[in-house]
C-alpha cells in the first residue's frame, strides 16, 4: 500500500473513530464515586464479593464505602438528615460519618 | 510455643496431617480441632475467592467440578501474596495442565480473559487523550507516532470464541458461542472493564503498539494479518475506552 494511500485511509479511519466515539460518549452518562450515599450492603465495586468490597458496607449512608452515581450528581443529591439533625451529603472523597463501629 | 513456620504450613495444606505439635493456646492445650477448623477456613476462603474470581469457569464447570479442581490448586499454589484479589495467576496454566479437563480446550483462555479483567480492574488509573488530538494531527505525523495505552488495557488472543463462550457463561440470555477464534480488547472506561470482541487484524495493530512500535508499522502488522484491515472500529474501541494515554509524535 502507497504511502498516498495510507495516508488517506488513516484520516478516513480517524474521523470515522472520533464520530463514533464522540456520539456514543454523549450518550452515555459519564459515572463518578460517591461517598456516603450507599445503603448498606449496596456499596459498589466491579470485581466482586471476596476480591474487593461489593456490598460490604455495614451502615446506611456509610461515609467510606462508595457507589457510582452520574457525574455530578453525588454532591446534590438529597439524603435524610443524621440523628442530630445535621444535612448529610454525598461526597467524592471518603467521609468519617456513619462509620460502623 | 515452637512449631516452624515449614511445619505449620505443611500441615497447613494437607487435611491428612495431624495438627503440627507444639502448637497450644495460652492455657497450654494443643490446637487439636482448632486447627483443623483454620484450616478448614484457608481452604474455604480461597475457594470461595477462586468462585469470585473466575464467575465463568465456576459456571462452565459446575459448582462440585469446580470446588474440587479449586481445592488441587490452591494446595498446588497457595497464595504467594496477602492481596486475594490478585489471587489465582497460576489458575489458567494449571487448568490447561489437567488431563480430565483436556475435552475442554478453551477453558484455560476463559480463564486467561477473567483473570485479565480482574487485572485490568486493579491497574492504576491514567487519564486519556482528548479523542480531538488525534483529529488535530496530520495524518504524515500520526503513521510516524507513537501512542501510550493505559495500564488498565488488556488484549486476549484466543484460537476459540473467548469472548462468546465468557458471555455465554456469565449473562443470562446470551447468543450461543459461534465457532470462530477470537481476540478480545478489554478497556476501563469509568471504573468497570469492558471486553470487546475486535474485528479481524485489530488485535496485531494494538500489540505493535504496546510494543512501542510506530501507528504506520503497527497498520503493516494489521494488514500482513488481514489484508483487508479495518482500523475505525478498533480505533474507535480505544477512544471510548479511554485507553489512548498519550499521542507521541516526532519532533
Amino acid at each position: 500500500m502507497n504511502t498516498t494511500i495510507k495516508t488517506l485511509a488513516v484520516a478516513g479511519a480517524v474521523a470515522a473513530a472520533l464520530t463514533a466515539a464522540t456520539t456514543h460518549s454523549a450518550s452515555a452518562q459519564a459515572k463518578e464515586k460517591c461517598y456516603g450515599v450507599s445503603m448498606a450492603g449496596k456499596n459498589d465495586c466491579a470485581a466482586g464479593p471476596g476480591t474487593t468490597c461489593a456490598g460490604t458496607s455495614k451502615v446506611d449512608y456509610q461515609g467510606n464505602s462508595w457507589k457510582l452515581v452520574d457525574e455530578g450528581a453525588c454532591t446534590s443529591m438529597e439524603l435524610p438528615a443524621m440523628a442530630d439533625g445535621t444535612a448529610r451529603m454525598g461526597s467524592l472523597e471518603p467521609l468519617d460519618r456513619d462509620i460502623p463501629s | 510455643m515452637s512449631v516452624s513456620q515449614t511445619d505449620f504450613r505443611a500441615a497447613l495444606l494437607d487435611a491428612d496431617r495431624p495438627a503440627p505439635t507444639g502448637l497450644q493456646d495460652a492455657a497450654a492445650r494443643p490446637a487439636g480441632r482448632r486447627f483443623d477448623v483454620y484450616r478448614n477456613n484457608v481452604a474455604v476462603s480461597l475457594t470461595e475467592a477462586l468462585h469470585d474470581g473466575f464467575p465463568a469457569v465456576a459456571s462452565l464447570l459446575g459448582k462440585t467440578n469446580m470446588d474440587g479442581i479449586a481445592g488441587m490448586f490452591l494446595r498446588a499454589h497457595p497464595p504467594a501474596s496477602p492481596l486475594l484479589m490478585l489471587y489465582g495467576e497460576a489458575f489458567p496454566d494449571f487448568l490447561a495442565g489437567l488431563e480430565q479437563l483436556s475435552h475442554l480446550g478453551y477453558l484455560a483462555d476463559v480463564a486467561r480473559l477473567e483473570l485479565a479483567l480482574r487485572q485490568s480492574y486493579h491497574a492504576a488509573d491514567a487519564a486519556p487523550i482528548p479523542p480531538e488530538r488525534l483529529g488535530q494531527t496530520a495524518p504524515e505525523a500520526l503513521l510516524a507516532a507513537r501512542l501510550a495505552l493505559a495500564p488498565a488495557l488488556r488484549l486476549r488472543r484466543s484460537p476459540w470464541p473467548v469472548f462468546d463462550i465468557w458471555r455465554y457463561a456469565t449473562e443470562p440470555g446470551a447468543p450461543q458461542p459461534q465457532a470462530a477464534a477470537q481476540d478480545v480488547l478489554i478497556t476501563r472506561p469509568g471504573y468497570d472493564p469492558a471486553p470487546q470482541p475486535l474485528p479481524p487484524g485489530g488485535a496485531a495493530w494494538i500489540a505493535a503498539l504496546q510494543t512501542g512500535q510506530s501507528w504506520g508499522a503497527a497498520e503493516d502488522a494489521a494488514r500482513a494479518e488481514a489484508a483487508g484491515f479495518d482500523l475505525t472500529p478498533t480505533l474507535t474501541l480505544l477512544l471510548q475506552g479511554g485507553a489512548i494515554t498519550d499521542l507521541m509524535t516526532e519532533g
